[in-house]
């Protein structure tokens, strides 16, 4: 019986075109999957990156085609004092408006977390500053740092009557710088706040009860609970806000365009100024280059920085 | 240690009113466990001991001190979470010991406490592990080891084994009860099990809608339930009700399919029942194979090796039994049973109550 039946069966060949098998190649399939992104990554990342670094080697200016001048370049930036206080103007402005945001983000954070009336209005209420296009705000700013309309000066000085001048925010090289860094801080706390909120929610409130119970108070709940729990965020969010606040333009660029006299250029906007309104293509991308050192030791703090705690590791990386 | 006293304790949210005014006494060292089916109010009532929820009304006092105004943190009690809550960033001589860091205890008594508690449950090897790289039962004993390193006058235990496979429950269902008889601290202990309920309980509450339906030691209430409620809660499978009327021959069973019932035979009448609408109660394992007893057909057998649950047909309606003897008859034939008469109970119909 088994063996009849076994007999009756008709194996069929497979019979498929040289195409279907073809695609049945792991390494055909895996290169053909991946070419779509690898074509565009290298077209507009690659590409671009590769040429400015390239430009940075050259005279180039615009319309006319330069000649690789080496280090040249990079030789006369060192002895350019704007190019150094465009340096010097990028850290300070990187790190206090990170140290800022960050301050304000989680103390934001941390109230958000809390049972609010309205949390989710509040919440949506908060991103407003982000998803305003920076242009626009940066206007805004413009307006509220106007040597004579300026709100702020108004306050102080016809309402609450605390100066007898007008503040001259944009004209002075230190008052411009922190005006510039006040509004970068009030355009980068949403990211913050979202972030680590979202952070702060993976935190099971069962972990708060039982130091509760065991005798923590709120300070100490926040030391030995969130913040703990809420460092491997915190360190993937710095980096970002780091590496936006490092490579900053738009608002910089829109409200003080580098002024007064040059005194608050961050590298990014030195690099645009002297690269298209001045022509100067190679100075521009060699300015641009500067800042890849900078942004691979933010990178690089990540990557070490960011390395997965031991107690994050699961048993098998005892 | 210390006794815990609830009196009249009731909890709302908003309108909503979880639990309707409890009153439960729990004797130093006494090993409590509030049983029920979810959502009815065990964890909450827990929660209010612990603090960690508001008292609506009543009082709850701890030793003698009413505490329903006093923080959690000064309430001097522990509680092991169903999620056991143990800090994932800190080892787990760390957990055990952070109550104490934090009350600024010399380190000397710190490393003392923590390595005995360690010692009775077995953790010493892993002391210097991460919560993350520990199996749930041994996450389950640094729960319990950062209770007992605190000395506290009250466990609490919130469905402390829920989490765990079935083996590993009943292991760490005896090495619960064995460490309070240890360490005799008063211990309340929620649960939805009403197995681990009766193993492990000095005394079980029952409860169910916000108020509690029975509260005694287990056998009592295993024995003697005081209502349809508890009677169905407890015991495993569960007890088989029939509905129908008490008359002088004995219990007539109503036949749902239309024929005429079976008469069960009742081991003392109430008095002034006769003719009286009620429920008759009679446990799987109280059902004796008996060739002469009533006849019944057999619906479906499963052996569980030391016992083999039957569920038979008679008189229109399902029933349970549970013999220790080993069935041979299949689906389909007839075997004759008999209850117990001595451990059958009897239910007011009306008002579930027990007759």
């Amino acid at each position: 019986m088994a063996l009849a039946a076994a007999e009756s069966r008709t194996a069929y060949k497979l019979d498929q075109s040289w195409l279907v098998r073809l695609f049945d190649n792991k390494t055909f399939l895996i290169c053909i999957c991946l070419f779509p992104a690898a074509a565009l990554l290298i077209v507009f990342l690659s590409y671009p990156l590769g040429l400015g670094i390239w430009l940075a080697f050259t005279d180039t200016r615009i319309g006319r085609s330069g000649y690789f001048i080496g280090f040249e370049n990079f030789v006369s930036l060192w002895h350019d004092k704007v190019f150094i206080t465009s340096v010097w103007n990028t850290l300070l402005y990187t790190s206090v408006a990170t140290v800022g945001k960050f301050a304000l983000g989680l103390w934001l954070a941390l109230l958000l977390n809390n049972n609010l009336p309205f949390k989710s209005l509040l919440r949506a209420l908060i991103l407003v500053p982000w998803i305003v296009p920076t242009v626009l705000s940066a206007i805004a700013f413009w307006w509220i740092y106007d040597p004579q309309f300026s709100i702020i000066s108004y306050v102080l000085v016809d309402v609450l009557g605390w100066r007898d001048t007008y503040i001259d925010f944009l004209g002075q090289p230190w008052p411009a710088r922190w005006s510039l860094i006040a509004a970068n801080i009030w355009r980068g706390i949403p990211f913050v706040a979202i972030s680590l909120l979202a952070g702060l929610q993976t935190i099971s409130p069962s972990l708060y009860e039982a130091a509760m119970l065991d005798g923590a108070n709120a300070w100490q709940r926040f030391k030995h609970v969130t913040l703990p729990m809420l460092m491997p965020i915190l360190a993937v969010v710095l980096t970002f806000s780091v590496l936006f606040t490092f490579t900053d333009f738009q608002l910089v660029y829109a409200i003080t365009r580098g002024g007064p006299v040059n005194a608050t250029h961050l590298m990014a906007t030195l690099a645009f100024q002297r690269g298209i309104p001045g022509g100067q293509l190679g100075e521009g991308a060699a300015i641009a280059v500067a800042m890849i050192p900078f942004l691979v030791m933010a990178t690089l703090f990540s990557y070490f920085g960011l390395a997965r705690r031991k107690w994050q590791q699961g048993e098998d990386n005892d | 240690m210390a006794s815990v006293q609830i009196a009249d304790v009731r909890k709302a949210y908003g309108s909503t009113q979880v639990i309707h005014g409890v009153d439960i006494d729990i004797n130093d060292g006494e090993f409590v466990i509030l049983v029920g089916p979810s959502g009815c109010g065990k964890s909450t009532l827990l929660r209010m001991i612990a603090g960690l929820e508001n008292i609506s009304g009543g009082e709850i006092r701890i030793g003698p001190k009413v505490v329903n105004d006093v923080p959690p943190k000064e309430r001097d009690i522990a509680m092991v979470f169903q999620n056991y809550a143990l800090y994932p960033h800190m080892t787990v001589a760390d957990n055990m010991a952070f109550s104490m860091k934090l009350r600024k205890a010399p380190k000397s008594e710190i490393d003392e406490r923590v390595s005995k508690a360690a010692q009775i449950l077995g953790l010493n090897n892993l002391l210097e592990r991460y919560p993350r790289q520990l199996s749930g039962g041994q996450r389950q004993r640094v729960a319990m080891g950062r209770a007992i390193v605190r000395d506290p006058q009250v466990f609490l235990f919130d469905e402390p084994l829920s989490n765990l496979d079935a083996k590993l429950r009943v292991q760490m269902r005896t090495e619960i009860k064995e460490l309070h008889q240890r360490l005799k601290t008063t211990t309340v202990y929620v649960t939805h099990d009403q197995i681990e309920a009766m193993t492990m309980a000095d005394k079980i509450v029952v409860m169910h809608d916000g108020i509690v339906e029975q509260m005694g030691a287990p056998l009592e209430l295993y024995d003697r339930p005081n209502n349809l409620f508890v009677a169905g809660f407890i015991g495993s499978p569960a007890m088989n009700m029939l509905k129908g009327k008490i008359t002088a021959a004995g219990f007539a069973a109503e036949n749902p399919k239309g024929g005429a019932g079976l008469v069960w035979p009742i081991g003392k009448l109430p008095a002034d029942s006769d003719g009286k609408a009620a429920i008759y109660g009679i446990r799987p394992e109280h059902v004796r194979l008996d060739p002469e007893g009533i006849k019944a057909e057999v619906v479906v057998i499963e052996p569980t090796g030391s016992e083999t649950q039957v569920v038979v047909r008679c008189g229109g309606q399902d029933l349970t039994c549970v013999f220790r003897e080993r069935i041979t008859a299949l689906p389909g034939e007839t075997i004759g049973i008999s209850p117990d008469t001595g451990v059958t109970h009897l239910f007011d119909a009306a008002t579930g109550k027990r007759l």
